[in-house]
């Protein structure tokens, strides 16, 4: 277990933090986002996404997916999935939205995952808490691949 | 456009099939909204494709009874073909092949944004070019509408929908859901120069929205306000109030800005459920020049009846699918538009 907390103070040190966390993502893992309404899940999923697309042409837009509760993106070959479980009735309905299938071949950005029934082996625990005019992040790998990353993430934020 | 056509769609948590002959509307079921779902115990709306396959044929039956007309009266079937949930599009489209296979009818693929922005032709008969704020479930953008398979889109949302940020609001204060009514319940007895919260992206030039910093500054607003950990009730009317305020002047100002970039519209058109806020209405209502129209909300919200009509006009213009008509869960109205970059959180501090 492997982990490290964060202060971002504004938009700019999210974008910084997602951009650094980006590249380090393989197709297979997941991302499970933590944290109350207003928190920042959505904008950190949604740079994560488009700092992968950004060196291979095409950025796209990441609209919230609360309503649409799963959206799929593509770069470089890999999928990426935004998936918002909030709405979900029963995790029954995971099967049907498809995202069963996914995880373990896609980076799944999954918000609310405390509506799965079974937590994905080997997923990011990234949790995000307001705190002043910012947010407090922390951020959990479970395995020794994930603590040197994390490293590796640390030192692409330079510390 | 006086052929009669049955329109199915599915893409979302509605199944819906509605019979539309020319812009009479015939009938028009929603599953979540008629006794229909007595049959299945609750109006809980399912994202399950299996709920889908289960209510498409009996809405079908049932809008073909209420129109009182058979299969075989119908000139075209149209159907939801996408974006939406995959597996209630699949569901939708499958069905509308298993009819027109079995009819020898035209299928037709609707694109479900496409039925939006074109239910102010089927309602008002408005003429082409016109300028079309569709805020549907997630999504919100601003069109210019050029033909049924003419979309230019001006601007949008860069992260939430503007009745996603009411539902969250009203999440975040406590209230009921949905959030767009119990906000402007609440915000009748509040005072919406209480709080100066931000108008996200005016600073910027263009008419791309931003609701998810507005979100944030009304929670901080929140936290802010709490006496002894609980949130007094004039403090929540406030919020609402100044948030409901900050809401209908972004749009109102952006749909000036989206009115100025094609100045051949001939009408100002808002489909979705934010037209049914008052606030909000009488501020779009002032944009201006050019006349500002709403349609129903029973029309706004998912239906048959719109696929029906966008599947008339495509039919007029010979549009025709096949069987190898494919469910796309992703499917932009105009695919040329650029994407929308930026923060609004970083607009949102202006």
């Amino acid at each position: 277990m492997a982990s490290m907390t964060l202060y971002l103070p504004d938009p700019d040190a999210t974008d910084r933090l997602a951009t650094a966390l980006a590249p380090l993502l393989r197709a297979g893992d997941a991302v499970l986002l933590s944290g109350d309404l207003g928190a920042g899940k959505s904008h950190l999923a949604r740079r994560i996404i488009q700092s992968r697309q950004a060196p291979h042409g095409r950025v796209e837009d990441v609209p919230s997916p609360t309503y649409t509760l799963v959206q799929t993106y593509e770069a470089d070959g890999v999928e990426m999935i935004h998936a918002d479980l909030y709405r979900l009735a029963d995790p029954s309905e995971l099967a049907e939205l498809g995202l069963d299938d996914a995880l373990g071949q896609a980076i799944a950005l999954i918000e609310w995952p405390d509506r799965l029934d079974i937590s994905p082996a080997l997923a990011l625990d990234v949790t995000l808490t307001p705190e002043g005019e910012g947010r407090r992040i922390t951020i959990a790998g479970p395995d020794a691949a994930w603590a040197e990353r994390l490293s590796r993430l640390k030192g692409a934020l330079g510390g | 456009m006086n052929a009669t056509v049955l329109g199915i769609e599915s893409s979302c948590d509605d199944t819906a099939a509605a019979v539309l002959r020319g812009r009479c509307i015939l009938s028009n079921v929603v599953s979540s909204q008629t006794n229909l779902h007595a049959a299945f115990g609750g109006v809980v709306p399912e994202l399950a494709a299996r709920a889908h396959v289960e209510r498409l044929d009996l809405c079908v039956e049932e809008a073909l009874r209420r129109a009182r007309l058979t299969l075989m009266e119908i000139d075209a079937i149209a159907v939801t073909a996408g974006p939406g949930l995959i597996g209630g599009v699949m569901a939708g489209v499958m069905c509308a092949k298993g009819l027109a296979a079995a009819t020898g009818l035209p299928l037709i693929g609707v694109n479900h944004l496409a039925g939006h922005a074109l239910t102010p032709r089927l309602t008002d008969d408005v003429p082409y070019p016109y300028l079309m704020l569709l805020v549907s479930g997630g999504h919100c953008q601003f069109l210019r509408v050029d033909g049924p398979n003419g979309f230019a889109r001006l601007g949008g949302t860069i992260d939430d929908a503007p009745g996603e940020a009411f539902d969250k609001v009203a999440r975040l204060l406590g209230l009921d859901q949905p959030g767009g009514p119990a906000v402007e319940r609440t915000a009748r007895d509040g005072d919406a120069g209480a709080f100066a919260f931000p108008r996200p992206l005016l600073d910027r030039a263009g008419c791309d929205l931003s609701f998810s910093g507005l979100k944030t500054a009304v929670l901080r607003a929140r936290d802010l306000s709490l006496v002894d950990g609980a949130l007094p009730r004039s403090a929540r009317a406030d919020i609402c109030a100044a948030f409901q305020e900050a809401v209908a002047a972004t749009l109102a100002e952006k749909s000036r800005r989206a009115l100025a970039l094609c100045p051949e519209a001939t009408a100002f058109a808002v489909a979705g459920g934010v037209a049914a806020n008052a606030a909000i209405r009488t501020a779009l209502e002032a944009v201006g020049p050019v006349p500002f129209l709403a349609p129903p909300l029973a029309l706004c919200t998912d239906n048959g009846a719109m696929i029906a009509w966008a599947g008339s006009e495509l039919l007029a213009m010979g549009q025709r699918d096949g069987m190898d008509l494919a469910p796309r869960p992703r499917w932009p109205l105009d695919p040329d538009a650029a994407p929308m970059l930026g923060s609004g959180r970083k607009g949102a501090k202006a």
